[in-house]
């Protein structure tokens, strides 16, 4: 299978570059950079505790961001907003938890991961709007709502779903019965699970369905797609935007159901732009989106590792996270101009 | 600017282009183009889109450099590497889209345009009295965004006349003006050419070559088929040498066909333009009947696209009505862009448009017999292709046209529309897709083919019809070339 060797070729190599550009930064810096790696492997991959409470926790919101992102740039939108729709999962998933109690047990946290879903694509509604009447660039308005989330959830912890105190910038506890248990044996949450069913589903809607096909024709040749009289391109671009910010939303809602169990404000530390990474390094892929979300992991939880062991700025990590994805794209570049140089030009 | 004279004693041409041939891979865009411009003359280079006028127009704007050929500057054979050396050397070029920048100035514009670095009023004083001595009044103060179309085109004309110009290339100018604006153009360029400089205009409208032109090129599929003075031409001359010359290898002139049902009826049919939403088809009349091949003849921009996009429920009319039984298929001219997604596998080029067409499925596609289909396809058409898995990209033009018209006729269509599906192509690919269009009629398709090749509408069309200013005028049986270019040319404006 040499397809699989190349797909997984390139981000291994892109690792290996990264990491040694991390290790160089460190020496230059003065620090000892093989105790910094030991201590960023540890904290990655160093116990169980380690790998599931940090590492593929951290992977949850990662998948699911950069599975959003995959899902909408199949169509060749750009989703920029996912850091907005994860916050506007959390704040609906908050919402539900928060005010229902009462609510029974197996029901609970479904119902909170579906209000952050829904939430996800109500906020990329407007920019999906703007685009399809207006030709508004997504790229520019999901990006700008961000900055709107940011806000909209330090009004909601200083108002409406502030804790009962009304002392702290934070909600209260959403019910017990909606917070997502540990995996047995683990100490990673069941949004795992969802994670990762979500990404199998993506990949049968990519290789299997038409509506995976019809995303992918307009987003490879919009022209050819409306031309083929079949396919509305705006309909496609459409559901595919108000896809990606469902799953951004439910990994809002999935973060507050299984490790914050409350709303804060920067309950995200850049998931959803990391996300973007994540899903450019998979080249989009479903399948690879896993395996990529549990790298950007395992860099995030070693990072924390590296400051509290080795004493290194855990904000290092970047340099790698950063080489590794200007590597990818480098390389992406390449292959294009590439392929290229071998088709014929047109006359 | 002096004249100079070559050692005989002749007059040099100011431009010279001895042999230029250029292919793009194994498309052979150019082959020997010959052509001389005189110093202070309007040299006119027509041709149809695809005939080679842009790449000729790029290699002497220094934007590509010619496979094998010579170009002479007053005599002296020169090789321009940059759009910078062409400048450098007196070669200006005005394109057809205005390359200012919007938020600035004219007098930005035009500084930046020339590489001058003075103060702002010393720099409006320069513009203003640059654009009186070129006879083109422009408001130096004023931001490019406010300006009409026909001012922009005026700017990009001061640019290139900024610095000493010896050659002055324009590409198709007067595509985006109105009547009124072209003839001011067309004066300016005269008396340009009257000062000195060598006007070449690049236009496939043959009034205004001979109206505005001393000489004449005519260009056709990459070769020069007229060069000559304009003075001894005439707008049939002109038609013929674009559109296709006189004694080429044709088929077998197509037989009349047994009338059959009709299955498109268009009854005074008004479709507006995609560009601007000007009306580019004006209540037009059409019958097409299942059995035969209306081909429909015009230059460039005559109202055929529209209509056709019509027929291929692509442009919704805006007046009149259309009548379009069973299923139609499309070939679209633009087989890279509008037929086929290069980047995706022959299996998936196949697919689309048909996702929800058996054998592929319904809501979840069955890729197996797909690639099944696709190879099958390929087979039966006769499309040169490593496999289904390959990309549309790897495929040559004649291949990718085959796997369009092969999709296409896959669909079991009932009309086939067709817009110059044999741009481009070799001899073979030409006549294998000509075969298939045959084929298809005879089948009992009623087929409708736009083509600005006359040598293809004769060769194929058991019916002609003549697109011209946006009407359609109905040739009659068996007329002949020059009747239709006279149709051509006859339409009311």
């Amino acid at each position: 299978m040499p397809r699989l060797v190349r797909a997984l070729a390139l981000p291994a190599l892109s690792l290996v570059v990264g990491l040694a550009a991390l290790a160089a930064g460190l020496a230059l810096a003065g620090y000892d950079a093989g105790a910094g790696l030991a201590a960023l492997g540890r904290g990655a991959f160093g116990s169980t505790f380690a790998f599931t409470a940090g590492t593929l926790t951290r992977a949850i919101p990662l998948i699911l961001i950069g599975l959003g992102f995959a899902l909408a740039l199949r169509a060749g939108a750009l989703n920029v907003g996912a850091e907005g729709q994860f916050y506007a999962g959390a704040v609906a998933a908050t919402a539900v938890g928060v005010a229902l109690p009462a609510l029974p047990g197996p029901a609970a946290a479904p119902a909170v991961l579906a209000a952050g879903a829904l939430a996800g694509a109500a906020w990329i509604a407007l920019p999906v709007v703007l685009r399809v009447r207006f030709g508004v660039l997504e790229a520019i308005s999901t990006l700008l709502l961000n900055f709107v989330a940011e806000a909209f959830v330090s009004l909601m912890v200083t108002g409406p779903l502030q804790e009962a105190q009304r002392i702290y910038p934070q909600s209260d506890p959403i019910a017990r019965g909606a917070w997502l248990p540990f995996l047995p044996g683990t100490r990673v949450h069941a949004g795992l699970v969802v994670a990762l069913a979500m990404a199998v589903l993506l990949h049968v809607v990519f290789a299997r369905t038409r509506w995976g096909f019809r995303l992918l024709v307009t987003g490879a040749g919009p022209r050819a797609a409306a031309v083929s009289g079949r396919i509305d391109t705006r309909r496609a671009v459409a559901t595919a935007l108000l896809g990606s910010g469902a799953l951004a939303g439910l990994a809002g809602a999935a973060e507050v159901a299984g490790v914050s169990h409350a709303l804060y404000p920067n309950l995200s530390p850049g998931y959803g732009f990391t996300g973007i990474a994540v899903a450019l390094l998979a080249g989009g892929r479903p399948l690879a989106i896993v395996a990529t979300g549990v790298l950007f992991g395992a860099l995030d939880s070693g990072a924390a590792a590296m400051q509290r062991e080795a004493g290194i700025p855990a904000v290092a990590v970047f340099v790698a996270e950063a080489v590794i994805i200007l590597a990818v794209l480098i390389a992406g570049a390449l292959a294009r101009r590439d392929a290229r140089a071998e088709a014929p030009e047109p006359a | 600017m002096g004249v100079p004279l070559a050692p005989d004693g002749a007059l040099t041409a100011r431009l010279a282009l001895e042999g230029i041939t250029h292919r793009f891979g194994p498309a052979e865009a150019l082959r020997d183009v010959s052509l001389q411009v005189a110093p202070g003359s309007v040299h006119a280079l027509l041709g149809e889109n695809g005939a080679g006028k842009t790449t000729l127009l790029r290699i002497v704007a220094g934007l590509l450099e010619p496979s094998a050929g010579t170009l002479r500057l007053d005599g002296a054979a020169r090789r321009f590497r940059s759009p910078r050396d062409a400048r450098a050397a007196g070669i200006g070029m005005v394109h057809q889209h205005s390359t200012a920048i919007p938020a600035l100035t004219v007098a930005e514009n035009v500084a930046l345009a020339a590489g001058w670095a003075v103060r702002p009023a010393e720099l409006a004083r320069r513009v203003a009295a640059l654009a009186e001595r070129v006879g083109l009044p422009l408001d130096p103060a004023a931001r490019v965004e406010t300006l009409p179309v026909a001012l922009k085109q005026r700017l990009e004309i001061v640019k290139a006349l900024a610095v000493e110009t010896r050659v002055l290339l324009l590409d198709e100018p007067t595509a985006v003006l109105a009547p009124a604006e072209i003839a001011d153009l067309l004066t300016l360029v005269r008396r340009l050419a009257a000062s000195g400089t060598s006007v070449v205009l690049i236009t496939h409208k043959l009034d205004e070559a001979l109206a505005a032109a001393d000489h004449v090129t005519v260009l056709r599929r990459g070769r020069v088929t007229l060069d000559g003075p304009a003075r001894l031409q005439t707008a049939e001359s002109l038609a013929t040498a674009m559109l296709g010359g006189a004694g080429a290898p044709r088929d077998a002139a197509p037989q009349p066909a047994p009338p059959g049902a009709t299955l498109v009826e268009a009854s005074g049919l008004t479709v507006p333009r995609e560009r601007d939403g000007a009306p580019g088809l004006r209540d037009a009349s059409l019958v097409v009947r299942a059995g035969e091949i209306v081909a429909v003849a015009g230059v460039e921009g005559s109202g055929q696209r529209e209509l056709l996009r019509a027929v291929a429920g692509l442009a919704p009319p805006t007046a009149g009505t259309l009548r379009v039984e069973g299923t139609v298929a499309f070939v679209p001219e633009d087989r890279t862009t509008e037929g086929l997604i290069p980047s995706l596998s022959l299996t998936e080029n196949v697919v689309l448009g048909r996702d929800d067409q058996a054998p592929f499925g319904r809501r979840i596609l069955d890729w197996r017999a797909a690639a099944g289909a696709t190879a099958a396809l390929l087979a039966q058409h006769d499309v040169r292709a490593p496999g289904p898995g390959a990309p549309a990209a790897a495929l040559s033009g004649g291949n990718q046209q085959k796997l369009v018209l092969a999709r296409a006729l896959a669909r079991a269509p009932r009309v086939v529309v067709a817009e110059n599906p044999t741009r481009g192509l070799d001899l073979a690919a030409t006549a294998a897709v000509h075969a298939r269009l045959r084929a298809a009629a005879a089948a009992g398709c009623a087929v409708l083919l736009a083509s600005t090749d006359l040598d293809e509408v004769l060769a194929v069309g058991t019916r002609v019809v003549v697109a011209a200013r946006g009407r359609l005028l109905e040739a009659p049986p068996g007329a002949d070339r020059d009747t239709i270019g006279a149709l051509m040319l006859a339409a009311p404006a």
